[in-house]
């Protein structure tokens, strides 16, 4: 690591003013960050530790409904919260697909949030990436591509986001609420990650400094909590990344489908909200065929940047099992194995 | 503060208190424990955060040390492989540990210990073994003691409730 | 005389409580507590850190290092390269026999490999060292890399594996495919794999004058020892390991790497201890690997399924400086019957680290490739693949003819067949479902496994105070060494274990032989069994030969060692305690010393392996292709187990290898540059604890009359054998897909099912 200034801040405002000067990083629990750090990839030379700065660590009901989550609530605490994973089961779920229990025991849901991607030439700082170093070209682009994106690259970038747990946020219509040098706003989470177009260097909507202060889960998301889901296939059954996810959420009344969330894990460069696929759902009933409809649109626009084709095909499926699922009901309790295709839970159905 | 700055935290190890005057901010907790203070039961096995062998308890939950700045944890209660036996009693999670062969090597054990303490207090798994299976998945047995452990979380849970309800009579 | 413990005959004599028994690990208190004290875990005095600087390219030439930049880093003490590296006594590029391989130790500036060492930097903290490593920054003159099939040069070896031929033919091949029924033909290709034991190769080493003491996880201590005093000319007394606890060895700390060397070098030249632990990124490259394989088998069935011919031909990946080339194809040379076999290998030259032996080398892919080859000739022949296996069931060894030590593989076969409910197996595949939708397989293999044997060296002192002291320098890097060799020495000693002190794992005892091929409680056990018994034939002389003794003169009847005793072997009363022997000559111990090797007449009549067969239950997501091991059974004969409790664990070890073989473990280059893209243990899949919910091993009795004295074969490396064709069948049977490269992905299998 390049030797670096460590400071503390005590308030909100002084760790805004120093994570704002250029080579400044802030670090919450560091299990992105040290990661990165160690293999290089990040070199900062100022490190703004935020982990004692007052009030963040709280998860808040608001008088709506909504939830509003401290950005450094760990993971762990987030998804065994009762009430929160009564209220956002999917979201419980794909957070404890997450990574290893240790892991969400210290990382927080704002550094979740930022968490970068795991592509090996953004990683490997011998290859070019243009992510971490624009303009210096994508090896992803020509190189082993099997798991890079297969929705909204460019020839720049073809880098996934690796989180679970911002699929589920993506879906929920979830808020990032942000404190900079210019004050707070409001960023929707489907809004936070960027596409990477021409720039894939801007990763996120944030501007230099800004930093994550909470999420608000709205209470309208609420109505989903009968029947939600999330499903993650990965090469072990535990402790990997995802090769595709996907969150559906239903909203059925007398057979009738009257509200759908579909979105989708490890395709793209952020977590991909399927709206058109969502719309063909409203007013349909919760059939098979309603739900293969729904993934042939989800995946419409997909197509390999390299050798992942099998991608979109898996996405597809996954997209129509999650549906299944979701339709079937929540389940009672979480899964032995969270968003495992072999968590066996009651009404799941794998007959084909 | 600079890098070459002294930075002095206090962390409390094993029940004793230590201040510790860090050298250089760089330092992760695991090798903090390992190369500065000479406790080292616990291991590096990736440095990465891929593999629990660095697993401590920090305000008794469960986290890999490898991924965690020293510097961060001031004011921390650090329990370690060193700090579980109750003098010459082991913890009931080592005792199962031997009895199931839930090792070969040893080189991943202690973390294995400690994040089996940790799932046994975070009280998610029950007695059922796909749970424990699941929540010991963050600590990696390059040499396949999978089924002793599993075996050795399960029977140490059994008898600290089995404890915990005698207690309570 | 001949004390019967030390003779053959004694073999069956169990003296009750010793071997046998499923004690658990002496070393477990402190592994538990922590206390286990690993190579990284010793700090002497004015340690300092040594960080190795690897390359980043495959092939040409380190250009420039930025060694000022380095050297100006707070904390860095010196930057060691190809400029300023002190000469070795020894040339790196020159092979050390017997196994020692070509090693980069800065002796030039060019680059064979990606994750070389370039440099090493010396700092007084590990993060001043690691800081200073990343600032070198090099620059490179860069040749094309040689990455694959397409652009590495294929040769002939001159040997595989650790001196193999690389051709062995049995009978005519043609001959046997032309009178075949049918031919099954198919290539089967087997990815990079690295040990990645849970321990980074690490190293403290502190010199005294002209001699230095090592601690290092090390599999082959009195080898080490001659070769690091080659490299540093030192006579070999004076190079003291110290190997106690190893985390993993799997076959990569069996041989000397460059680093290592450099970090001894380093302590020399500084005069200060130096401590060097690889990163995880770091043991991809100069510490070995299992080379990838392409192999083609060609098996000719007649009409009742007979092996007519049996045609291995394996392609194996090496370096561009070396050769170690998986001996993938002699899989196909112990195991079935067949007038015709033929094993042949081809090498590839690669701009990769020299490959090395993994964890049952050349064994662990061959039989993956020739497992899943024998049940594609079963489905082709409409057999059980187990009727299949028994109907080319090997009475002797198929090339050589010669008998079996010992061969209990027809036991396996039916109580693992048994204990698994194989019966019940329908035989066309995608027709089992479980209660929840997901597709089931069940698949099986035969494994199998050699016994060698290494030459190695014990002493044992029997004390006045009815305990021991045994000596050999083994080796426990997991298999259980310091409690089973305590329990063979206790045996041969007719002491309790807990009696009995073993002193291990260190060079300056005597040598006890190499921790591989699992051969290691076989060749150290020996030495000690040997040792016992000539502690207490020693015993039996001075009672024998003393008219005060109850046993004097039964020295033609014989006596017998048990519980701190010697009797009488017609007369178990008549006897006395070892104590009372050696009080009464004056004497405070007996000594014995011991060889062991293996009984070469022995070797060249018999046949030894050992044998096994693996049944695996895979479910697979009919739709998403995601596939867990639900189940597996091995049933295992390897002649006597001296510690069932530490034997299952062993095979569960191997078979667990044998699930990653089959559906994880890949190292993923770069194809143009050979860069690694998952050096971690977060991208290179290993399974995790929710990838194993149900192993099975049975431990088959088989008693070995040829093996050794004490019939002990091996257990540590069988158990990977025959599990990655059981998964891979099973894997088959439950889609209907037969995959024939691993691991085993998800996509292979969509094309398969389709989202109904």
């Amino acid at each position: 690591m390049t030797p670096f200034d460590y400071i503390r801040p005590a308030t909100l405002p002084e760790a805004v003013r120093a994570g704002s000067a250029p080579g400044s990083a802030y670090l919450a629990a560091g299990t992105n960050l040290l990661d990165l750090m160690k293999g290089g990839t990040l070199r900062p030379e100022r490190i703004i530790d935020i982990t004692r700065l007052p009030g963040l660590d709280r998860i808040d009901w608001l008088h709506d409904g909504s939830v509003r989550i401290g950005a450094l609530v760990r993971n762990s605490d987030l998804a065994y919260d009762d009430r929160f994973a009564r209220t956002f089961p999917a979201v419980a779920e794909a957070l404890l697909s997450g990574a290893s229990a240790q892991l969400r025991n210290a990382a927080t849901v704002g550094g979740n949030l930022m968490q970068r991607t795991r592509c090996a030439y953004f990683h490997d700082p011998a290859s070019a990436c243009n992510r971490r170093s624009p303009g210096s070209g994508c090896d992803a682009r020509e190189g082993e591509n099997r798991l890079h994106a297969v929705l909204g690259w460019s020839e720049h970038c073809i880098a996934t986001h690796p989180s679970d747990f911002c699929v589920a946020l993506t879906a929920l219509d979830a808020v990032a609420e942000t404190e900079g040098e210019h004050g707070t706003r409001e960023i929707a989470v489907d809004a936070l990650h960027a596409l990477p177009g021409a720039t894939p260097e801007q990763e996120t909507a944030l501007a230099p400094g800004e930093l994550i202060v909470a999420l608000r889960i709205p209470a309208e998301a609420a109505r989903f909590a009968p029947r939600s889901r999330y499903l993650k296939l990965r090469e072990r059954t535990s402790y990997a990344f995802a090769i595709v996810s996907a969150v559906a959420a239903l909203d059925v009344q007398a057979d009738t489908i009257r509200g759908a969330r579909i979105a989708l894990g490890g395709v793209a460069a952020k977590p991909w909200r399927a709206r058109e696929a969502e719309a063909s759902l409203i007013g349909a009933a919760a059939t098979a065929e309603a739900f293969a409809r729904a993934s042939e649109l989800a995946l419409a626009e997909a197509r390999p940047s390299g050798d992942n084709a099998f991608k979109i095909e898996l996405a597809r499926r996954i997209v129509a099992r999650a549906l299944a699922l979701a339709r079937g009901g929540t389940p009672e309790i979480m899964p032995a194995l969270p968003a495992s295709p072999f968590s066996t839970v009651p009404g799941a159905d794998h007959a084909a | 503060m600079g890098y070459h700055m002294s930075l002095s935290i206090r962390l409390t190890i094993n029940g004793q208190p230590r201040d510790v005057a860090l050298d250089d901010p760089r330092v992760t907790l695991l090798d903090l424990l390992r190369e500065r203070l000479h406790l080292t039961g616990t291991k590096k096995g990736c440095d990465r955060g891929q593999c629990g062998a660095c697993t401590v308890l920090v305000d008794g939950r469960r986290i890999n040390s490898c991924l965690a700045l020293a510097a961060s944890m001031d004011g921390a209660q650090i329990t370690t492989i060193e700090g579980l036996a109750d003098g010459e009693t082991l913890h009931p999670v080592q005792a199962t540990f031997i009895a199931h062969d839930g090792f070969q090597c040893g080189y991943c054990t202690p973390g294995q210990i400690m994040s089996a303490v940790g799932l046994i207090n975070e009280g998610r798994a029950g007695d059922d073994p796909e749970r424990i299976r699941e929540l010991m998945s963050g600590n990696i047995c390059r040499c396949g003691a999978y089924q002793g452990i599993t075996e050795a979380v399960l029977e140490a849970q059994k008898i600290l409730s089995d404890d915990e309800k005698r207690d309570a009579a | 005389m001949q004390h019967e413990t030390a003779s053959p005959t004694a073999r069956h004599h169990r003296h009750g409580s010793n071997a046998g028994q499923p004690l658990t690990r002496r070393d477990g208190l402190l592994k538990v507590t922590g206390r286990a004290t690993y190579a990284a875990d010793n700090h002497p005095d004015g340690t300092l850190y040594a960080v190795v600087a690897t390359s980043s390219i495959a092939r040409g030439r380190v250009r420039s290092l930025n060694v000022e930049a380095a050297k100006a880093h707070p904390g860095v003490v010196e930057v060691l390269t190809p400029a300023n590296r002190p000469p070795l006594a020894h040339d790196p590029d020159e092979k050390m026999p017997p196994f020692g391989f070509r090693v980069e130790v800065l002796q030039d500036d060019t680059v064979r490999y990606v994750n070389q060492p370039i440099a090493m930097v010396i700092a007084q903290s590990l993060e001043a060292a690691t800081e200073g490593a990343a600032l070198l920054d090099p620059r490179y003159e860069t040749e094309p890399a040689r990455t694959g099939p397409s652009n590495g040069t294929r040769f002939d070896p001159q040997a595989i594996g650790v001196g193999a031929p690389a051709r062995t033919a049995h009978g005519d091949i043609e001959a046997g495919l032309a009178v075949a029924a049918r031919v099954t033909e198919a290539e089967y290709v087997t990815p990079s794999q690295y040990h990645n034991a849970m321990e980074p190769h690490a190293i403290v080493a502190q010199w005294d004058g002209d001699r230095v003491t090592i601690d290092m996880p090390n599999q082959a201590l009195a080898l080490s020892c001659a070769s690091y005093a080659a490299y540093f000319g030192i006579p070999a007394e004076n190079v003291v390991i110290r190997s106690p606890f190893l985390g993993g060895g799997f076959g990569s700390k069996a041989i000397l790497n460059g680093p290592q060397i450099l970090a001894i070098l380093a302590a020399r030249m500084l005069g200060h201890p130096v401590k060097l632990a690889l990163t995880r990124a770091q043991m991809y490259g100069p510490v070995g690997h299992r080379g990838r394989t392409w192999q083609k088998l060609r098996l000719g069935t007649d009409a009742q399924g007979r092996l007519t011919a049996l045609h291995h031909h394996a392609l194996g990946a090496t370096s561009s400086f070396d050769e170690f080339i998986e001996p993938a194809a002699n899989a196909s040379l112990p195991l079935y019957a067949s007038p015709a076999i033929l094993a042949e290998h081809e090498g590839l030259r690669l701009d990769i680290g020299t490959p090395g032996p993994m964890r049952a080398p050349g064994e662990a892919s061959g039989s993956a490739a020739l497992e899943v080859a024998m049940d594609e000739a079963a489905e082709a022949c409409g057999m059980d693949p187990l009727d299949f296996r028994l109907a080319n069931y090997a009475e002797t060894e198929p090339v050589t003819g010669k008998p079996f030590s010992s061969k209990a593989l027809r036991e396996c076969y039916v109580e693992g067949a048994k204990r698994f409910g194989w019966s019940e197996r329908p035989l066309a595949p995608r027709t089992m479902r479980d209660e929840n939708g997901f597709l089931v397989g069940w698949g099986m293999g035969t494994a199998v496994f050699p016994c060698p044997h290494f030459p190695a060296e014990a002493r044992a002192t029997l004390r006045a105070d009815d305990t021991a002291l045994v000596e050999t320098g083994g080796v426990d890097m997991g298999q259980g060494a310091w409690t089973a060799l305590a329990q063979i020495a206790a045996e041969a000693l007719g002491l309790d274990p807990d009696q009995v002190e073993l002193r291990s794992g260190e060079s300056t005892l005597p040598d006890g032989g190499i921790a591989g091929g699992s051969a290691h409680t076989a060749s150290a056990g020996m030495a000690l069994h040997n040792a016992g018994g000539n502690a207490i034939a020693q015993l039996a002389e001075l009672a024998t030969a003393d008219p005060e003794s109850p046993l004097f003169g039964a020295g033609n009847i014989g006596v017998v060692a048990q519980a701190g005793r010697l009797h009488r072997r017609d007369d178990e009363q008549r006897g006395e305690t070892y104590a009372a022997i050696l009080a009464r000559a004056g004497r405070t111990e007996v000594v014995g010393t011991a060889k062991s090797t293996r009984d070469p007449a022995v070797a060249s009549t018999h046949a030894m392996y050992s044998h096994g067969a693996v049944f695996a239950e895979v479910k697979i997501d009919p739709d998403l292709g995601q596939i867990r091991t639900t189940r597996l059974v091995g049933a295992f004969a390897a002649g006597r187990i001296i510690n069932p409790r530490l034997v299952r664990s062993q095979y569960f070890g191997g078979m667990i290898w044998g699930i990653s073989f089959a559906l994880h473990e890949e190292a993923i280059t770069d194809r143009r540059t050979g860069r690694f893209l998952n050096a971690d243990l977060a991208e290179y899949h290993v399974p995790v604890n929710a990838d194993v919910p149900a192993l099975d091993a049975l431990l088959i009795p088989e008693d070995d009359p040829h093996v050794n004295a004490i019939g002990v074969k091996g257990v540590g490396e069988i158990g990977i054998t025959g599990t990655v064709g059981a998964i891979a069948n099973a894997v088959w049977h439950a889609t209907g897909t037969r995959v024939r490269r691993f691991p085993i992905r998800m996509e292979d299998l969509l094309a398969g099912s389709s989202a109904e």
